[in-house]
């Protein structure tokens, strides 16, 4: 369960700038086995929410609490899995020891069959000695999600993970990416500008609106993780619904 | 296979180059006819009669001081430009020291250098690694600078502490920039140990060519020219083999 009390983060202001509020009052609960998907339009502080539980801000711009199973973030005691945009691989190391690198930081032991399981169910047992820059965006994904499905972590926080990738690799990736959920039901949290993403994947969706990022509505999704609601006339009116909402807060902003 | 035939490729490209050059030195040799300029046949006549009874020798002291001096600027510039790159404050303090004594040519600072630890080894060595420490600085500095926060992103998340860090992340990275670095301050390094072997020493290249040319030896000083030179071409040999085994990550970028 990750629980977020009133934060607000800003960036130090530098010389005689004042200081940069990127999160307002921010307070949310996602339920231990659930699936949260955060959307808004640019600007709205999605990824700086993802990098606060990350632990990964400068503790000195953060205010509010934050939790993961009742304790404090902390790097050190719970295992945060966290992937940036980038896939967060290492291009010196190869895809194997890429998988294996989590697990290796957080001196876990690597169950060998299940290693080999993950692996040949991601179609990845012929990569693993290539290097990441001989790998396609969608291969280095999938080692990206091996590496987090391997190491199990109490939480795993994904900054648009599947933006990088072309439509068709992409739907793959998130079908790949809910079978492997659905075995180990990790609490998660995804970053998306896609709505139909967010609808698909997340259980509870996060609407975030901009200037300074606050939450806008915190709804649960009864249509997720299940491909044939994909089609529904539920689904398709969420999704617009859902659509004219973030074109709204961007129209009231002003298009600056 | 595909790794033998790359490494065939490039030895017969060193081969062909060797060639070209030969013939372009007894090309100018025949044509002035000048006791200065030997052909090419002689030289290596006379450099297999002394190699052993007195080229080696030399060639190993500069050897030794190459290998001295470059040891202790990676003892000192690795950690330095560690540090430099990792923690932006250090940097803060510590780029303004070394922009203002990089620039001072290295060769000016030897009479100094001479008067403090004199004539001998330690000046000499001292020299090698005044010439490659602040590369090794510079180029350990700017390719962890260069890396994106997304990379330490992930392990950060995990607590993986500075050794992991270092040894997942800092090493692995800087480690091409550093082979680059080392091989760009070799060639001046090598020139100006022979300028360096040329004063307090009886051993070293630099002491046998300008000694052969004293005594008007020519065959003698040209073999000494050839030997170091192949001086040169075994350091970055050794450089290439060295990247070749550990960046193979690289090439395919």
């Amino acid at each position: 369960m990750i629980e977020v009390k009133h934060l607000s983060f800003a960036y130090a202001g530098q010389g005689e700038k004042a200081p940069f509020l990127t999160l307002e009052d921010v307070s949310l609960t996602v339920p231990k086995g659930t699936v949260c998907a955060i959307i808004g339009p640019s600007g709205c502080g999605k990824s700086t929410l993802l990098k606060a539980i990350a632990g990964l801000l400068p503790v000195h711009g953060l205010k509010g609490s934050l939790t993961i199973d009742g304790a404090a973030v902390d790097p050190k005691k719970k295992c945060i899995g966290f992937m940036p945009q980038s896939y967060g691989l290492l291009p010196w190391r190869t895809a194997e020891e890429n998988i294996r690198l989590g697990c290796k930081i957080r001196h876990k032991n690597i169950e060998e069959a299940s290693f080999k399981a993950l692996c040949e169910k991601l179609g990845l047992l012929d990569l693993l000695k290539r290097y990441p820059g001989e790998l396609s965006g969608g291969q280095q994904q999938r080692v990206s999600l091996a590496r987090m499905f391997l190491l199990k972590p109490d939480v795993l926080l994904m900054d648009e993970p599947f933006s990088a990738l072309d439509a068709i690799t992409r739907e793959e990736m998130q079908e790949v990416f809910l079978h492997l959920w659905q075995q180990s039901r990790v609490t998660t949290m995804l970053v998306t500008h896609y709505v139909e993403e967010a609808l698909y994947l997340g259980g509870k969706i996060l609407l975030m609106q901009p200037n300074p990022g606050r939450i806008a509505e915190f709804l649960d999704n009864p249509l997720a993780g299940d491909d044939a609601k994909r089609d529904t006339p539920a689904f398709t009116a969420m999704e617009r619904e859902l659509r004219r909402k973030i074109q709204a807060m961007r129209g009231g902003n002003g298009h600056a | 296979m595909h790794e033998l035939q790359k490494t065939q490729r490039v030895l017969l490209s060193y081969f062909l180059g060797a060639v070209f050059l030969l013939a372009l030195w007894w090309l100018i040799a025949e044509l002035c006819e000048l006791p200065i300029i030997p052909t090419p046949g002689k030289v290596f006549e006379r450099l297999a009669r002394i190699f052993t009874a007195s080229i080696a020798v030399h060639g190993f002291y500069s050897l030794w001081r190459i290998a001295a001096g470059l040891l202790l600027a990676v003892a000192v510039g690795f950690p330095l430009g560690v540090i430099m790159g990792y923690f932006k404050k250090a940097d803060r303090y510590l780029a303004p020291v070394v922009y203002l004594t990089y620039p001072i040519p290295k060769i000016a600072l030897l009479p100094i250098l001479m008067l403090l630890a004199g004539v001998g080894e330690i000046s000499k060595i001292c020299m090698i690694f005044l010439i490659i420490v602040f590369q090794v600085v510079i180029a350990i500095r700017d390719a962890i600078r260069a890396l994106p926060q997304e990379t330490y992103d992930p392990l950060y998340s995990l607590g993986a502490n500075f050794w992991q860090i270092f040894r997942e992340v800092i090493f692995p990275a800087s480690w091409p920039k550093f082979l680059t670095a080392i091989r760009v301050a070799m060639a001046t390094a090598i020139s100006v140990l022979f300028f360096t072997e040329t004063f307090g020493t009886q051993y070293g290249m630099g002491y046998f060519i300008m000694d052969a040319w004293l005594r008007v030896n020519y065959l003698d000083m040209y073999a000494g020219i050839v030997v170091l030179s192949l001086l040169g071409l075994f350091l970055f040999g050794c450089i290439d083999l060295v990247e070749s085994v550990t960046c193979r990550w690289q090439k395919r970028i």
